[in-house]
């Protein structure tokens, strides 16, 4: 199941909206598992700079991708108030660190507007569209590009 | 089910059926002559030759045949099954594994072996039968009498591929077609695997002109009838010149589930009441009892005298009965044991079911998390509940108790006897006696001993190369060994038994023993020791577990391989198993490998590294140890050695390989964890402090996220933290200046 799958249908969909320093963000809601609150996670040696370390999901180890450094921005200094969002991408399954989780939202397809043409690294990996709902500006996110890449998914 | 899933269902059956071919070969070999035994081992090999022709694997169809026909030979006593009989039949039961292996995988087979074994098995099959096959062919009598007592799952009656020229009427010069009487009586078996018997009875038809008689008599009431059961029975008359063969080959793959008998009547005369009576022969016993378990062996009664044989029938029934259970026993107690054999095989087999391996690791993971959520509860109320409700304690308490037992039960669903690998291990002995020229015995014990399917799967390759340097190294060629007062047969001994919640197997040869001063020696001359060194004996019998070691004289087929014990040693290692190895000059040796029960835990020593909480598997670290200020030296820039009783150890920064710190800890501070590693160096680990041993459940790290250089797995402790198992191996071979590797991560980052 990947976030949008490229044939778009007409389909209504839902999606989860988030937050991360003033800036909303938003993934279908079918690849989002559970959403569960910040624990802290065990480190792991020579990962990237985003990846906050590990963490028991009921017996599974589960990576904790701190999004805010994933996308560049400044990197996020977790609290009990922030939230992990756990995604599933193809067979693996990642925990995203957000500040918090602002709204659920049904949208057609209409509603996504295609990325404005921005010469950023952001918007050429990251972004898929982005939504204006009641005066808001919502980035819907490419969760594929968000997850470290390994041999077996390039295979 | 798709064609692939029938397929490997069929492959798994193959495995199953080709065990028992060889088990049973190798009773056989013992002296059984137990005919079910027989029977056991010529099912086998008829089954996976049914199987194999469903699905068109032609190779194997064909080799199955010719085997097959052999051990039919055997099966009706044309052929005794002496040791040089069974050497072939082990032999071809080996390509029979090949070939299965081939058609699953792919590769090729060795052609040449096959078409030799073809040519032995059809030799043994047409060989010089001993006179009294003769006499066994032409009376019925002692046939009944080689043939015990029905057995509800033989028919005790089978194709012969032997030419029928000098019975049919085929050499007669005046070609008369011969007229077949055929009862064919389904049973549910038959139609529950998919068989129909109007699709027989239409094959039959194209071999002649037919006529068929179905008889209903047993048919019940409607209210009373089960559809699963078969209550047809058909009687049919033929009149083919295609031979009794074709006949047979029409109910080839029905045969194990049907009551068939085939007789062959002088055409001249139409179905005369001895031809009409005796495929329905009455029995003077109750078969009803016998739920179309039991089979009447007529049809070891060769055509010719079938006729003849009609109105004894009835007797050579009574009299097989009575010869196999004794002659004070009546049939009737002979049916009842009968009956009694079918029912417990039946029942047995109805309390297997196959489940898929991924269920039952989920299962296992999920009892897992219960385990470490029971724990974590038990703390959280602790911690918060000072006066101690007796209540929720109790609770708590048979929860813990449970959930223990849930463990086990789960776990014990995967354990498995570690039977089929010994057995494996049967036809590598026989190979590598063949190659050595050794005459060698192989005797297992406690096959039923069991162990986690994963470790079983990882067993064979070390056992497989033990037995081979056990047989080609341990053993001494047979006239070497008459000469030093020992059998010319050697002996390899295996053995699996439970010790201490581990598994520990044996391996001992009654051979030569380690020559101690030629390992020195070999020990010398490449340099692992120095020339006056002073060793104890275990300590030179341990040299052997060193790289590129290997003391046979000359290079043979086997050795030389570059592969060498030490090979045998990191894969047990990499199991979390040890292994030892002792030996009595002129004895023998044994090597005792223990391995754990599973690889789904590990025992660790759980230390701290920069605030960080690591397991490091128990099984590679040889002691610990508090360095001292005065044992620690450095050694140019950055390196440091640690002075263990007079030889220079290098120390290994745990914090600083993994990048936990960016200085270097200061070895007096912690703990030094001495390991072995890869190339037999052993290097100090420098942690901060060890917390204790435990039992850890290992968790994979590349399910979600991906390898990771220097941790092996993870796991969960028992507050629900995650902590890190190291992978000491990569840790040292980094210590050594290959960085570990990044490559997927830099790409990521």
């Amino acid at each position: 199941m990947t976030v949008l799958a490229k044939n778009l249908t007409n389909k209504a969909r839902e999606l989860i909206a988030f937050r991360i320093q003033d800036q909303e963000f938003c993934v279908n809601v079918m690849s989002v598992r559970e959403i569960r609150g910040w624990t802290p996670a065990m480190p792991m040696p020579h990962s990237p700079s985003y990846m906050l370390g590990v963490i028991n999901l009921r017996g599974a180890v589960l990576s904790i991708v701190d999004l805010s450094a994933r996308l560049g921005m400044k990197p996020a200094e977790p609290t009990v108030r922030h939230v992990i969002i756990v995604t599933q991408v193809k067979s693996r399954i990642v925990g995203l660190l957000v500040e918090s989780v602002s709204d659920i939202l049904t949208i057609s397809d209409e509603d996504i507007q295609p990325t404005p043409d921005m010469s950023s690294e952001f918007e050429r990996t990251f972004a898929r569209g982005v939504l204006a709902i009641d005066g808001r500006m919502i980035c819907l996110m490419d969760l594929e590009a968000v997850f470290p890449h390994t041999e077996s998914e390039a295979a | 089910m798709d064609m692939n899933e029938i397929k490997e269902i069929f492959f798994q059956e193959c495995e199953e059926q080709l065990a028992e071919l060889e088990s049973g070969l190798l009773r056989l070999n013992d002296g059984d002559r137990d005919p079910e035994t027989v029977n056991a081992v010529f099912r086998a090999v008829h089954s996976i030759k049914g199987g194999a022709g469903a699905f068109g694997l032609d190779d194997l169809v064909s080799f199955a045949h010719v085997f097959e026909t052999t051990l039919d030979c055997v099966r009706s006593n044309k052929l005794e099954p002496t040791q040089d009989v069974l050497k072939v039949m082990l032999k071809s039961a080996d390509v029979l594994a090949d070939l299965t292996n081939v058609a699953r995988d792919g590769g090729s087979v060795d052609q040449a072996r096959s078409a030799q074994l073809i040519r032995e098995l059809d030799a043994l099959a047409k060989g010089e039968a001993p006179p009294q096959a003769a006499a066994v062919v032409a009376a019925p009598k002692p046939v009944a009498a080689a043939t015990p007592a029905p057995v509800a799952n033989d028919q005790g009656f089978m194709p012969v591929a032997f030419s029928f020229d000098d019975f049919g009427g085929e050499d007669e010069p005046l070609m008369e077609i011969p007229v077949y009487e055929i009862t064919f009586k389904p049973k549910s078996e038959l139609y529950s695997k998919g068989n129909e018997a109007a699709l027989l009875l239409r094959d039959l038809s194209r071999l002649g002109e037919m006529s068929i008689h179905c008889n209903m008599d047993d048919l019940p009431p409607l209210d009373q009838m089960d559809p699963e059961t078969a209550y047809f029975s058909w009687k049919v008359s033929i009149k083919t010149d295609k031979g009794e063969d074709a006949i047979r080959s029409v109910f080839e793959f029905a045969e194990w589930d049907c009551e068939l008998d085939i007789s062959s009547v002088d055409s001249g005369e139409d179905s005369g009441p001895a031809g009409d009576e005796l495929p329905m022969q009455p029995v003077p016993f109750d078969l009803s009892a016998l739920d179309d378990e039991l089979e009447v062996p007529l049809g070891v009664v060769e055509e010719e005298e079938q006729i003849a044989a009609a109105e004894t029938a009835s007797n050579v029934v009574q009299l097989s009965a009575a010869t196999a259970r004794g002659a004070d026993k009546g049939a009737a107690a002979a049916v009842a044991a009968a009956q009694n054999n079918a029912q417990q095989a039946a029942s047995a087999a109805a309390q297997t079911i196959r489940v898929d391996l991924d269920r039952v690791d989920r299962l296992i993971n999920l009892v897992g998390e219960l385990v470490i959520n029971q724990a974590m509860l038990s703390q959280s109320v602790i911690e918060n509940d000072s006066n101690g409700v007796s209540s929720i304690n109790m609770g708590l308490e048979e929860l813990q108790q449970l959930t223990r037992e849930i463990q086990d039960s789960v776990m014990a669903i995967r354990a498995q006897p570690v039977k089929p690998v010994f057995q494996r291990m049967a036809r590598t002995v026989r190979e590598i006696a063949d190659i050595t020229g050794k005459s060698v015995r192989l005797v297992t014990e406690g096959e039923n001993t069991e162990v986690d399917k994963t470790v079983i799967d990882k067993l064979a390759e070390p056992l497989t190369h033990m037995i081979r340097n056990a047989v080609d190294h341990g053993l001494e060629m047979p006239e070497k060994r008459l000469a030093a007062g020992k059998s010319a047969e050697g002996t390899v001994k295996l053995t699996a038994k439970h010790r201490s919640g581990r598994i520990v197997i044996e391996l001992s040869d009654d051979g030569a023993g380690i020559n101690r001063e030629k390992v020195r020696q070999k020990a010398i001359d490449n340099d692992l020791i120095a020339a006056d060194a002073n060793l104890s004996d275990e300590e030179i019998d341990n040299l052997i577990f060193h790289a590129g070691f290997s003391t046979a004289d000359k290079v043979s087929d086997l050795s030389g391989r570059g592969v060498g014990m030490d090979v045998v040693k990191r894969s047990i290692q990499a199991l979390g198993g040890r292994i030892n190895i002792s030996s009595r000059p002129g004895h023998g040796s044994v090597f005792t490998m223990s391995l754990p029960l599973t690889l789904a835990v590990l025992d660790g020593m759980v230390v701290t590294v920069a605030g960080q909480t690591l397991v490091v598997p128990l099984t590679a670290i040889v002691e610990t140890l508090q360095p001292d200020a005065a044992a620690v030296h450095s050694f140019g820039a950055t390196q440091r050695l640690i002075s263990i009783r007079n030889s220079f150890c290098p120390l290994v920064d745990v914090g600083r390989i993994l990048n936990f710190r960016a200085t270097q800890a200061n070895p007096v501070e912690g703990v030094a964890l001495l390991v072995e590693s890869e190339g037999g160096g052993q290097r100090a680990l420098m942690v901060d402090a060890i917390q204790g041993q435990r039992q850890v459940v290992i968790k994979s790290l590349e399910a979600n996220y991906t390898h990771v250089p220097g941790i092996a797995a993870a796991t969960i402790l028992g507050d629900g933290r995650v902590a890190l198992i190291l992978d000491v191996d990569a840790v040292v071979s980094a210590s050594r200046g290959n960085p570990l590797h990044l490559e997927s991560l830099a790409a990521a980052g």
